[in-house]
């Protein structure tokens, strides 16, 4: 039981990682832009489809993963500036609708590319193997990496947003965007910046899940929501507040859908506790959220709406 | 509400009125089941743009409804319950439970973070019923008879139903005019206009909001009532949070806050997925690029684009 749950707990935590470098991109699109970017799940499908692509293409993960990015990247830039750039300045409902049309727009445009099949990226021998965790436990390599690779983005990210000049540009912009325009700063390029920065970590997520997951024209979706979570839990515009929340929604996530009928078998007959615990489990985080809000509506680390 | 939105929406009632007979005419029912199903989200859009366009909520999770509405007929029909006033009357109150516990959350809020927690209130009640196996999960259940009329099964009639869609339609549009123009709807629209300045004014935005996102998630389910009997399954496809994001591409497309251009809107944006599912399997990305285009280049939609005309 032990064992289980230290394994699950690992598997929390990597989902936690993988959201956060989603989470960490448009927290900032979010809270730098006050624009509402309903297509980054987008770019994370697109990432982990580049990735498929480029590794069967070239044969290796390395230079797969590197192209993949630039790929993420391109198109996060091309979006911003035709699509995007016209709609900071809009009321959030045209935000919702033009990234509405766009996620309907890419999502088809990858079946017509792609096909409507999941496709399946290799992973890197050296590291398609498991390690011994605790007594019998073992682990696959390659989440231990997605986790440390996760959490190198999240410090390289606090490196540059808590000790560089951009970054305080970022935190400026964040809490005040127009204060900063007027003190002389390049807003329209500072925000091009938090979109190719946001685009190549969602990109980053995308290809690295890639070997561990099929890849399919869903896979955005689901994340996204989950993200929007992270995001209100933790506060619109903290990078820290997404990382904090990504980590909590991964880890209840994955441990309510394991353990959720286990603990509810000791109140209930197993077929019924097996029943609600699989209603329950995925709305746990729903829950966890709504719990979070009734505190405080801002998020954890949020300001006070404005 | 302007005379020549009135109009419209007259003109609108007669052309749907006239959707049978003519039907009937060409011989092709396919039309009624199309027109049937506008109606009903004609039903919802006009839900969304009480909240949407008077109130300015911007709920992303009112498919929720759609299904908590379906659902009510599934259920109620298993247990034997088949008659539709059961059916409605269920599905609203459902409905009016949940808008209220989840509307109570997300109004402690704006903006963004409205629109956020509504889409994940709305995904929360899907997976709910992705996961409930008795009512066949994922891939949803079908209703074994629509539902019976005050005990006669004349629903079964696509007439019938579309008929009776329609008298729902038209009732809940005066339902919804009376609303806006009532005090009720004055404070609803003054929150929309200056949250703070109502405050000043000693009346408290919260329970007027409250109460309108309560009214407009149980006018949906109305919807979700005859969609689910429209097609006699029920999934929980209906409640993906595409839909949702479906029912405010027809607000928006028809003019928010018109009431008049949520039905619109609802039958343009139906007519345009079927018309372009014609041409193409891959009808999604011109859709998808019709709204982008609709947002850069024709903000205020049908409605706005037509007064611009006008002048």
């Amino acid at each position: 039981m032990t064992n289980l749950f230290l394994l699950q707990l690992l598997n929390g935590l990597q989902l936690g990682v993988l959201l956060f470098l989603i989470a960490a991109g448009l927290t900032l699109i979010f809270g730098i832009m006050d624009f509402i970017n309903l297509a980054h799940g987008v770019l994370y499908m697109i990432g982990a489809y580049l990735m498929a692509t480029f590794t069967a293409l070239t044969g290796g993960f390395g230079t797969g993963l590197i192209l993949a990015l630039a790929g993420a990247l391109a198109l996060g830039l091309a979006l911003e500036a035709l699509i995007f750039r016209r709609l900071y300045s809009r009321p959030h409902l045209d935000q919702v609708l033009a990234t509405f049309g766009l996620i309907l727009m890419v999502t088809e445009g990858v079946k017509m590319i792609w096909g409507v099949s999941p496709l399946a990226v290799e992973m890197p021998e050296l590291l398609a193997r498991s390690v011994p965790l605790v007594g019998p436990l073992r682990y696959p390599v390659y989440r231990l990496v997605i986790i440390a690779a996760g959490l190198l983005a999240g410090l390289a990210l606090y490196a540059l947003i808590a000790h560089t000049r951009t970054g305080m540009r970022l935190r400026a912009g964040a809490s005040n965007r127009d204060m900063l325009s007027a003190l002389g700063v390049n807003v329209e390029r500072l925000f091009a910046l938090v979109f190719a920065l946001g685009a190549m970590l969602a990109g980053f997520a995308g290809a690295l899940v890639a070997p561990i997951l099929s890849v399919d024209t869903g896979m955005g979706e689901s994340v996204l929501i989950l993200t929007f979570v992270v995001i209100v839990i933790g506060g619109i515009g903290s990078v820290r507040g997404a990382f904090l929340g990504a980590l909590l929604v991964g880890v209840v996530d994955t441990l309510g859908r394991s353990f959720g009928p286990i603990v509810l078998r000791a109140v209930m007959e197993p077929a019924a506790a097996s029943q609600t615990g699989r209603t329950l489990a995925p709305m746990l985080v729903y829950i966890l959220m709504a719990l979070v809000l009734a505190i405080r509506p801002a998020g954890i680390f949020g300001r006070a709406a404005r | 509400m302007t005379r020549a939105a009135m109009r419209t929406a007259l003109a609108l009632f007669a052309a749907f009125a006239l959707v049978p007979p003519v039907a009937v005419e060409l011989g092709d029912p396919f039309f009624l089941v199309i027109a049937t199903r506008i109606v009903a989200f004609a039903i919802a859009a006009l839900a969304l743009d009480l909240i949407l366009g008077f109130g300015a909520m911007v709920s992303f999770g009112h498919a929720a409804y759609l299904g908590l509405g379906a659902y009510a007929v599934a259920i109620l029909s298993r247990a034997g319950v088949t008659e539709i006033g059961a059916h409605l009357a269920a599905g609203i109150a459902v409905s009016i439970a949940f808008a209220a516990v989840t509307g109570a959350i997300s109004l402690r809020t704006r903006g963004i973070y409205f629109i956020m927690i509504t889409l994940a209130f709305g995904q929360m009640a899907f997976f709910a019923f992705v996961s409930l196996s008795t009512l066949g999960g994922d891939d949803g259940t079908a209703l074994a008879q629509r539902s019976t009329l005050f005990g006669t099964r004349v629903l079964e009639d696509d007439v019938w139903l579309f008929y009776l869609s329609l008298g729902l339609l038209a009732g809940l549009f005066a339902f919804a005019r009376a609303i806006v123009g009532s005090r009720f709807g004055r404070v609803l629209i003054g929150t929309r206009e200056n949250a703070l300045r109502m405050e000043a004014m000693g009346i408290a935005p919260f329970a007027y909001r409250l109460t309108a996102y309560v009214i407009s998630g149980a006018m949906t389910s109305v919807a979700g009532v005859l969609l689910a009997n429209q097609a006699e399954f029920v999934s929980p496809a209906l409640m993906n949070w595409h839909r949702s994001g479906e029912l405010i591409v027809m607000v928006v497309l028809g003019g928010i806050g018109t009431l008049t251009g949520a039905i619109g809107g609802a039958v343009v944006a139906l007519l345009l997925e079927e018309w372009l599912a014609v041409f193409t399997e891959h009808w999604r990305l011109a859709f998808g690029a019709v709204l982008v285009l609709v947002v850069l280049f024709a903000p205020g939609g049908i409605g706005g684009l037509a007064e611009r005309l006008r002048r």
